[in-house]
């Protein structure tokens, strides 16, 4: 059987399961859609939690942003998971207590203001639109791979079947479904990392093989590896970063964490408020598993890679093209790994021609600049390619990235066309809409949204974890400071509130169109985003946390200047801060 | 009714005080051992790297999931402690 055809039957099966197990235990259960989650433990209910966390960027998109830098990156890892503690903390368990479905409907409530509600309801939508963007991205990379066609009709085809996926609906709600798509992602993305971290340095576990000895040099595989990318100019791989923006940028990953609409969700609807602080930690647990592996699998894969390129090393000569690997012929059809014989000696010469000081070295070997270019995120779909495993190796990985990146787009999807269609035409512009009419209204939002994302995704601002990471920033500028406030302040008003998420969304907003272009369209930008262009050096997917600081100042100095917000407000929110009388979460 | 409500206002208080130490520990191991004060820590050998490397790519996972677990704990006794759980 061919590669081809294995992947089509792997992909094929994960996708019946869920489709199986959604209906069956849908037979029990249709009349209690919302409290689904109530009967669940704990631990299942925190699986389904990481399966709807992880997405395309942690799944398909992280480990080759780590590859491609190295220590400078590790603040995906920090900034992705740290914002659970945040939640457990800081929001979890009050909004459980507060027991109402959606965030807009807590700031609308909490600020008795029906105008604080529509620009949550608005910064939800931008947020989530931004969030497709990526997962489109990497849906379409792991489609064009594994049906062998160019990218840009992978992402069509995404589209397509996230589409149908999408409006199957319900399916999303079903806590089994996600923890079968949680087994199998983590199967696939585990699979791999066991095997090429035994090839590399006999130890089966990747976490530690990444710590410990290359077999092959006897070297610490971290020091071989710093060796290596150093030989061919590139920056070590354990070298310091630049402190100033991997703060910010995990500080705006760790808060937008905490902001993100389709994860608080997850938390009004355990049983009770303890169980909230719980199934933030058993979902922390099982979002680790995979977190705790894709640091090595970054690592090793890109030794692999150079380690393909140079087989007797990066002091001799480089592989032939004629003579290269299957992977990265096939890799070379999706039109994301790139090869161009610059010198014309037929061989693939892979380095970093930017680098002050090595451009002398290259050009006595008679290389005329880096000749191969490979796409970060395909880095992790072609990794069980890269390391010689078997087939079906493969097409797990394939599933295993569709899993991810179908769930979660599903999701926010989800959260977008009931954002529109509830928030805001229901119970806004036409309060007498019927029910039909609702439904309609979802199905229009979802696909235009779907068309938006696709189109910038064809040309993303950015590899899709960095294109998740602009909706981060966003989150962690104008929800998080709103939540917050709301919990921790009896003195924030509708005023502040309203004014300091304006400001917050707005700002940051305006920081990233005018480096990244507006609404991300190509070639809109008004400045070039390069780092003297920054504001105080400040990256554009760092600016989160200035947008949020700038959102509690605004919100404060409005609040303080304006009048105290009425009685039942203050004792709305002395009651969310114990426990004690929360009954089951209610829908609107 | 003061009774209740002084209580309810201690329970705040202590619960605003063990997430405030959470919070401390939360910021050490990441954006300081992994980021701001790895230069420090360069010293200390760990696996062919050094400690602030490993904190910001496992290390701070690690201790992010202890700081939850311990929160939940220390919380649930203080429910039943200030009599506010849920029953």
């Amino acid at each position: 059987m061919d590669q081809y055809t294995l992947n089509l039957l792997i992909v094929g099966a994960s996708f019946a399961l869920y489709v199986g197990i959604a209906i069956w235990s849908r037979a029990g259960s249709t009349a209690e859609f919302y409290a689904a989650n109530r009967g669940v433990n704990p631990v299942m209910n925190g699986m389904a939690t990481a399966a709807d966390w992880m997405s395309a960027a942690s799944f398909i998109s992280m480990a080759g942003l780590i590859a491609g830098v190295g220590y400078a990156n590790s603040t995906y890892l920090m900034g992705w998971t740290g914002g659970y503690v945040l939640l457990a903390l800081l929001l979890a368990p009050y909004l459980r207590k507060f027991g109402k479905y959606t965030v807009p409907q807590f700031i609308g409530d909490r600020f008795y203001s029906q105008s604080a509600r529509l620009l949550a309801v608005v910064c939800l939508i931008i947020i989530s639109v931004t969030y497709v963007i990526g997962q489109m991205t990497g849906a379409g990379v792991a489609f064009s791979r594994f049906l062998e066609v160019d990218v840009a009709t992978g992402l069509w085809i995404a589209a397509a079947v996230v589409f149908v996926y999408a409006v199957l609906g319900g399916m999303k709600g079903i806590t089994y479904t996600q923890v079968a798509q949680y087994l199998v992602l983590i199967v696939a993305y585990s699979i791999p990392a066991i095997f090429i971290s035994l090839q590399l340095t006999g130890n089966p576990m990747p976490w530690f093989g990444l710590f410990s000895t290359h077999s092959e040099s006897g070297m610490p595989l971290l020091q071989k590896l710093d060796q290596v990318v150093t030989d061919l100019g590139f920056t070590a791989y354990t070298a310091q970063g630049d402190m100033l923006n991997m703060f910010l940028f995990t500080l705006s990953l760790m808060i937008g964490t905490a902001g993100l609409p389709h994860v608080i969700i997850r938390f009004f609807t355990v049983p009770k408020v303890a169980d909230a602080r719980w199934s933030a930690g058993w979902a922390l647990v099982f979002i680790a598993l995979l977190y705790l592996t894709a640091p090595a699998v970054g690592a090793m894969a890109r030794l692999n890679i150079i380690d393909t390129i140079f087989p007797n090393g990066p002091g001799q000569e480089a592989v032939l093209y004629e003579e290269r690997p299957d992977w990265m012929r096939n890799w070379e059809t999706t039109g994301l790994l790139k090869f161009e014989d610059k010198n014309g000696d037929g061989r693939i010469q892979y380095y970093n021609d930017k680098a002050a000081g090595f451009t002398e070295a290259a050009a006595q070997r008679g290389w005329a600049g880096n000749e191969l270019e490979i796409n970060n995120d395909i880095l992790v779909l072609a990794n069980p390619e890269i390391a010689q495993l078997p087939g079906w190796v493969i097409g797990l990985i394939a599933a295993g990235g569709l899993a991810a990146a179908l769930s979660t787009a599903a999701g926010l999807l989800l959260a977008i066309s009931s954002a529109i269609s509830h928030d805001l035409i229901k119970d806004y512009l036409k309060p007498d809409i019927s029910e039909k009419g609702e439904l309609m209204a979802a199905r229009i939002s979802m696909a235009g949204a779907i068309v938006v994302a696709t189109i910038l995704g064809l040309n993303p601002p950015g590899f899709a974890a960095q294109t998740v990471s602009f909706a981060f920033g966003l989150a962690a500028a104008s929800i998080f400071p709103a939540l917050m406030m709301g919990i921790f302040s009896k003195r924030i008003n509708a005023l502040g509130a309203t004014i300091g998420m304006l400001v917050g969304i707005v700002s940051t907003c305006i920081y990233l169109f005018t480096y990244l272009g507006w609404f991300f369209i190509p070639g809109t930008n008004m400045l070039e985003n390069v780092p003297s262009n920054h504001l105080f050096g400040i990256a554009p997917a760092s600016f989160g946390p200035i947008g949020a600081l700038l959102n509690f100042a605004a919100a404060y100095a409005v609040s303080l200047a304006t009048d105290a917000p009425p009685r039942h407000v203050q004792e709305l929110v002395e009651s969310i801060r114990i426990p004690r009388g929360a009954g089951a979460a209610t829908h609107h | 009714m003061s009774d209740n409500a002084s209580s309810n206002n201690k329970y705040w208080a202590a619960n605003i005080r063990i997430i405030t130490i959470c919070l401390i520990i939360w910021a050490v191991v990441s954006y300081g051992f992994g980021i701001l004060l790895r230069p420090l820590l360069s010293g200390i050998p760990v696996g062919g790297t050094d400690l602030g490397f490993w904190f910001a790519q496992q290390g701070s996972i690690f201790v992010f999931i202890a700081l939850i677990f311990y929160y939940a704990a220390y919380m649930n006794r203080l429910d039943r402690e200030h009599g506010v759980d849920e029953q």
